[in-house]
C-alpha cells in the first residue's frame, strides 16, 4: 500500500458512515422526521432541518451519473493507477455518491450504466464503498 | 426570490478608478506581499490617487497577504473597512462587489480590492496549503471534511471535479469536448494581442485535439495556468472618480448567492444532476444582478467569465442566461464568444488559459480596459461588461458600465 495513500479521518457526524462500511454495509443518514435520504453526512437535514436521524441501509445500487478518467498529475498514491475511472453514482434512494467502477474498461464507461457496491478492505479498519456494473458477477 | 421593496443603496453609487496589475508569470521568485504591494501602488497610479487615502481592504478568504500586511507595507494609515468574499473563486467578482458594497454605503471612501498568488510548481512561501504549488497534494494522509468523500477514490484536484461536472452536462444535453476545446482556441486567439498574457502563440482545434488528456474530457490546454502575479483594483465614489484621470466605470451592480443548494467540490450533485437552479447559484444571482442593474444579458457586450477550466464558460453562459439550458456548447461552437466577430466576446484578454489565472481576479481589470475602450481585443462601443465568480462554488457576479 502506498504509505500516503489517503484515507477518511471523519468527525463524529461522519465516522458511523466509515464504520458501516468496514463491517461491508451502505448506510446513509435518513432524517428521522421527514425521512430524506442525505450524503455526504452533515449534522441537520436539508429539507426541514431537523438533527434526528437514523443510519438506514439502503439497497447499494444506483446509477452512473457522471465519470471520468484521470491522468497525471492526480495524488501520488495515485501515480501508478494512471489513467484510473471515477464516478459519480445516483443512489437508488436518492443521493450522489463519488467513487470507483471497478471491473469496467475505461472505454466502456457510460453515463447510465447500473451499479451495485462492492466493499474492497483497504486494511482490518477501512474499507472502501466502490461499485461494479449490475451483471458483472455473471459474466 | 426578487425583493423589489428593498432600497438598493449599492447599485451605481460606485466606480472603479483604477487597475494593476504585476507581471504574471512563472516563478517570479517574489513573495505574494511585494506583488500585492506592486499590484496595489499600480491601481493607485493608474487612477492617479494617493495610496495613502486608501481606506478599505477586500481579499478572497484564502488570501495569504493579511490586512495588517498591507496596511503596514504601505502606510495606510486612514484604513476603516477591512472584509472577505466567501468561497475560493466563487469571489472572484465579488471582492469589487464588496468593495461597492463599502463605498455606496459610506463605510469607506476608496477600497483596494486585491489578490496576489504564487501557484507556480516551484513557488513556496510560508507553510499554508494556499502558497506555493497545489493545495489538493498537501491534503496529506488523513483526510478530513469534505475531502474525506472523494480523495480516498483519488479525486482531488478541481480539475477532477468540473470532469465530472463536465461529462454529465454531455451526457444530457449533447454538449461536445470540441465546443470546450473552442472556448481554449478563442481564448489563446485572444491572448495572442495581450502583451500581458503568459501564452501568446495562438492554438488551433487541431492542437487542442493533440493536447495531454488531464481529466476526460478535459484537456491540459482547457486548463487555466499555474503561475504567480497580483491583481489590484481601487473602488471609490463616483464624485471621486470623476475628478480623477481615469474615466469612471461604475459598478452597475453586484450579486452573490450560494443558491437553493450549492456544488462545492465535496458535494458534487446533493439532490439534483439537471443543472437548473437546484444545482448551481449562477441563476439565483442572475436574476438579482440584471433587477438591479435595470438591464437584461441582451445588454451586456463583453463577458470576462470566471474559467478555472473552460467547460466553465457554457456553463456560465447558460446560467447567466445568455442562452437555454443545454445550449452553451452550440453557442461557443457558433462563434459568438469570439473576438472580433462574436456576439459575446468572452474572455476578451486571453482568460485564465492565455493570460494568467490570478484566481479569476485578472478578469476585473479586462471588463475595465473594456469599458475604457482601451483593451487588446477591444469590442466597439463597449458600454456593459459582466464580470462573473466561479460557476461551481457560492458565487458573485459584477455588472460595470460607463460613468
Amino acid at each position: 500500500m502506498h504509505p500516503d495513500l489517503p484515507r477518511p479521518a471523519p468527525g463524529p457526524v461522519e465516522a458511523p458512515f466509515w464504520e458501516w462500511c468496514r463491517r461491508h454495509e451502505l448506510r446513509l443518514q435518513r432524517c428521522s422526521d421527514c425521512g430524506t435520504f442525505r450524503f455526504h453526512p452533515r449534522p441537520r437535514c436539508h429539507a426541514c432541518t431537523s438533527a434526528a436521524a437514523d443510519w438506514t441501509p439502503v439497497a447499494g445500487t444506483g446509477t452512473v451519473a457522471s465519470y471520468t478518467v484521470l491522468y497525471p498529475p492526480v495524488l501520488p498514491a495515485f501515480a501508478d493507477r494512471v489513467p484510473y475511472n471515477a464516478v459519480v453514482v445516483q443512489l437508488d434512494e436518492g443521493p450522489f455518491m463519488v467513487s470507483n467502477l471497478l471491473g469496467v474498461d475505461n472505454e466502456d464507461l457510460e453515463v447510465g450504466m447500473r451499479v451495485a457496491v462492492t466493499f474492497v478492505d483497504v486494511d482490518d479498519e477501512y474499507a472502501l464503498p466502490q461499485f461494479r456494473p449490475v451483471g458483472a458477477e455473471a459474466a | 426570490m426578487s425583493a423589489p421593496d428593498r432600497i438598493d443603496v449599492v447599485s451605481g453609487r460606485s466606480a472603479i478608478a483604477g487597475i494593476g496589475e504585476t507581471v504574471y508569470g512563472k516563478n517570479l521568485g517574489r513573495s505574494e506581499l511585494d506583488l500585492a504591494c506592486e499590484a496595489i501602488v499600480a491601481a493607485c497610479a493608474d487612477a492617479g490617487f494617493p495610496v495613502q487615502e486608501v481606506d478599505g481592504i477586500v481579499s478572497y478568504h484564502i488570501e495569504q497577504v493579511s490586512e495588517e500586511a498591507i496596511v503596514h507595507a504601505l502606510g495606510l494609515e486612514n484604513c476603516s473597512f477591512m472584509a472577505r468574499t466567501t468561497s475560493g473563486g466563487g469571489g472572484a467578482a465579488s471582492v469589487v462587489g464588496l468593495a461597492a458594497v463599502a463605498v455606496a454605503s459610506g463605510q469607506a471612501e476608496s477600497v483596494i480590492a486585491f489578490r496576489a498568488r504564487n501557484r507556480s510548481k516551484g513557488a513556496s512561501y510560508g507553510g499554508d496549503p494556499n502558497q506555493g504549488g497545489r493545495p489538493w497534494e498537501k491534503a496529506g494522509r488523513a483526510v478530513s471534511g469534505g475531502n474525506q468523500w472523494h480523495h480516498p477514490f483519488g479525486v482531488a484536484s478541481p480539475t477532477h471535479e468540473m470532469a465530472l461536472i463536465a461529462r454529465r452536462h454531455m451526457a444530457l444535453f449533447g454538449t461536445t469536448a470540441e465546443q470546450f476545446g473552442t472556448q481554449s482556441v478563442a481564448q489563446r486567439f485572444h491572448a495572442s494581442h495581450n502583451p500581458r498574457a503568459i501564452m501568446r502563440t495562438p492554438i488551433t482545434l487541431d492542437d487542442w485535439h493533440n493536447a495531454r488528456m488531464i481529466a476526460d474530457p478535459i484537456r491540459l490546454v482547457d486548463c487555466s495556468l499555474e503561475n504567480d502575479g497580483a491583481t489590484a483594483i481601487l473602488v471609490t465614489t463616483p464624485e471621486r472618480a470623476r475628478d480623477l484621470p481615469q474615466p469612471p466605470v461604475t459598478v452597475l451592480a453586484q450579486a452573490m448567492g450560494a443558491g437553493p443548494i450549492h456544488v462545492a467540490l465535496a458535494d458534487y450533485f446533493r439532490t439534483s444532476s439537471s443543472f437548473d437552479e437546484r444545482d448551481f447559484a449562477g441563476r439565483h444571482i442572475a436574476r438579482q444582478l440584471f433587477a438591479r442593474a435595470g438591464c437584461t444579458p441582451a445588454d451586456v457586450d463583453v463577458a470576462a467569465i470566471f474559467d478555472h477550466f473552460t467547460m466553465a464558460v457554457p456553463l456560465s453562459l447558460e446560467q447567466y442566461g445568455f442562452c437555454g439550458l443545454g445550449e452553451g456548447g452550440p453557442m461557443i461552437e457558433s462563434g459568438a464568444t469570439r473576438w472580433p466577430d462574436g456576439a459575446l466576446p468572452v474572455n476578451t484578454h486571453g482568460g485564465s488559459n492565455g493570460e494568467g489565472f490570478i484566481h479569476g481576479a485578472n478578469h476585473v481589470p479586462e471588463a475595465v480596459r473594456q469599458i475604457r475602450g482601451t483593451s487588446t481585443c477591444q469590442v466597439a462601443g463597449a458600454e456593459v461588461a459582466l464580470v462573473t465568480g466561479a460557476i461551481s462554488d457560492p458565487a458573485g457576479a459584477v455588472l460595470l458600465g460607463r460613468g
